[in-house]
């Protein structure tokens, strides 16, 4: 329609300034800065309790990503600093070289509206239905009816749940509710993804459903980031695998040298607990290769 | 505009949240009918002890030798001290007939007294206000050099007033006034606590749902409106109902009365309907779309 030379955003109409999470999505999922980038990050609690302490670490685009560890091992705090739930005490937070923490207020939303987030209490809103729960993700970006109509049903489709469409969350079982939760989360097809330990709280058939959920949204093109403390379910999908300790990085599986406890003794002992093999020479690394 | 979106959203969450919608509109409404009783009786009580204070006088008597001119300068002189509203003259006779009007009975004074009128002529003197009555009779009967009082004019044989009388009307009134001013501050501000801690609790039943809105990214007008524009609709509900019982009563128990207690509620003394009811309607509608906006905040911080 537009021709070729004119640049995409030379004239601003109302719905281009409506939709500039648009815009901001493709500058997103361009450039060459890994798309989570943490350095130093320090977060003291108030009250003196130490979550994280000097993290460092990048997780590059199209990435899978695993955030494990015992509970309290700051792996909700890291989440929180990624959609600025909190702020940092020490060090930055980058989004896709933007640094987070610099971000005004007025700009939080925006960076939430790219960041597709997945709870694992799923976080519905309970006094609307399935389709109005996808919808409203789409609503608060200023999204019009006739985009609603065809981006909602598709993303049910994909999640499994378009025969419930007009049930209310009380009315669906964990997993159900689960998959609207990343429905809702990928609507907007975010180029990141966060998942805050998505099968805590459903059965292991059910998780390794939710899993496969998240690895086809990962072969999209999405950055996905989960934080799980299902260790067989880690092993199976040989990913890059982050593991925190008390606040401190002591494992990461492809990229070691972020900290010096890395792959050191703790990592080495960890693989040969759970048999985890080193990322890059198995085949699911490969594959995912491939999906880029 | 998203408005008709956002009062489908606020039509929604009042359905979905029944009960406390509920609760809010009734509180708003008795609130309310609170308040449109307690403005007109406000209002009468105030009108009325102004008038009995207005009603407040001081009376200069002059002796019956005096001169008209001597009148007349002391007229003007009267006329000119501070906070003197009024002066007005009555003769002996009027005098008399004055007396005559309060006794209201058969009996003459003129024969009761054998003929003769003791009365002085006198002149009426009104203020401004019933606190400034003394001042204004020290500038008639100023302390002379050897400390004794000496009126400004040589005719003038007394000043007196009804001071018991007066007392008791200042410390009525005064009194009337600090009670009166004392409940409404008392009504207004348990109306406004209890409005605010209404929609405080609602809110608090969708804090979650505020911060799932938040958390995919809902700017904060976003998700203020619909709350707003319930707002908005309780309180247009609420005051609705009041002003229908407001009504109700007064076409029912205050007009009837008002013929048989003709001075306490005449028409010219009481505000009037149309205006009550727009003001409390009015209130009853920002009140209440302001709490919600206001309350919310809470919950808004990221």
């Amino acid at each position: 329609m537009r021709p070729q030379n004119e640049p995409p955003m030379a004239r601003p109409s109302k719905k281009n300034r409506q939709r500039t999470g648009d815009a901001e999505a493709a500058r997103l999922r361009r450039g060459g800065a890994p798309i989570v980038e943490l350095a130093d990050v320090t977060k003291v609690y108030p009250g003196g309790h130490l979550a994280l302490e000097r993290v460092s670490l990048a997780i590059n685009r199209g990435d899978f990503a695993f955030l494990v560890g015992p509970t309290g091992c700051g792996k909700s705090t890291l989440i929180k600093l990624l959609i600025r739930e909190l702020d940092p005490t020490e060090g930055s937070v980058r989004i896709a070289g933007r640094d987070v923490t610099a971000l005004p207020e007025k700009k939080i939303p925006q960076l939430r509206r790219n960041i597709g987030t997945v709870f694992q209490d799923f976080k519905l809103l309970q006094n609307r239905n399935v389709y109005d729960n996808v919808a409203y993700a789409l609503l608060v970006t200023g999204a019009g009816r006739a985009e609603i109509r065809k981006k909602v049903p598709d993303i049910l489709r994909l999640v499994g749940l378009s025969t419930k469409l007009h049930n209310y969350p009380d009315q669906l079982s964990g997993g159900e509710q689960q998959r609207v939760s990343i429905a809702r989360a990928f609507v907007n097809h975010p180029p990141l993804l966060l998942a805050d330990e998505p099968s805590g709280n459903l059965d292991p058939v059910t998780s390794v459903g939710i899993m496969q959920l998240l690895y086809r949204i990962n072969r999209t093109g999405t950055t996905v980031l989960v934080v799980t403390h299902d260790r067989e379910m880690v092993d199976k999908m040989r990913r890059r695998v982050i593991e925190l300790y008390e606040g401190r990085i002591v494992r990461d599986e492809i990229a070691g040298g972020y900290t010096e406890e890395s792959t050191t003794e703790f990592g080495v002992r960890m693989r040969a607990e759970v048999g985890v093999g080193i990322e890059g020479q198995t085949n699911g690394h490969g594959r995912d290769r491939g999906g880029r | 505009m998203k408005l008709w979106f956002f009062t489908r959203e606020a039509f929604r969450a009042m359905r979905r949240n029944a009960a406390p919608s509920v609760a809010a509109v009734v509180t708003t409404a008795v609130t309310v009918i609170l308040l449109g009783m307690l403005f007109p009786v406000l209002d009468v009580a105030d009108s009325k002890s102004n008038q009995v204070r207005s009603e407040l006088q001081l009376r200069v008597a002059v002796y019956d030798d005096a001169t008209p001119s001597d009148i007349q300068k002391l007229r003007g002189q009267l006329t000119d001290l501070p906070h003197v509203k009024s002066v007005s003259f009555l003769t002996k006779t009027q005098a008399l007939n004055e007396l005559r009007g309060f006794l209201k009975d058969d009996t003459d004074p003129i024969k009761a007294l054998n003929g003769r009128n003791p009365l002085p002529a006198n002149f009426v003197v009104r203020p401004d206000d019933a606190g400034n009555l003394d001042s204004i009779r020290r500038a008639i009967t100023p302390a002379g050099p050897n400390g004794k009082p000496r009126p400004i004019s040589s005719v003038i044989s007394d000043v007196f007033d009804r001071q018991e009388q007066r007392d008791k009307i200042e410390q009525v009134t005064g009194a009337l006034k600090v009670i009166l001013l004392i409940i409404t501050i008392l009504l207004v501000g348990a109306s406004l606590m209890l409005i605010g801690n209404t929609i405080r609790l609602s809110i608090f039943t969708r804090r979650r749902e505020v911060e799932v809105m938040r958390l995919v990214g809902a700017t904060r007008w976003f998700i203020r409106w619909p709350f707003m524009i319930e707002g908005m609709i309780v309180g247009f509900l609420g005051g609705a109902a009041a002003i229908l019982v407001l009504w109700i009563g007064k076409i029912t128990i205050v007009d009837p009365l008002a013929g048989s207690f003709g001075g306490l509620l005449a028409q010219q003394d009481t505000m009037s309907f149309p205006l009550l009811v727009g003001i409390l309607f009015i209130s009853a509608i920002t009140v209440s779309a302001l709490g919600s906006g206001i309350t919310l905040r809470r919950f808004l911080r990221v």
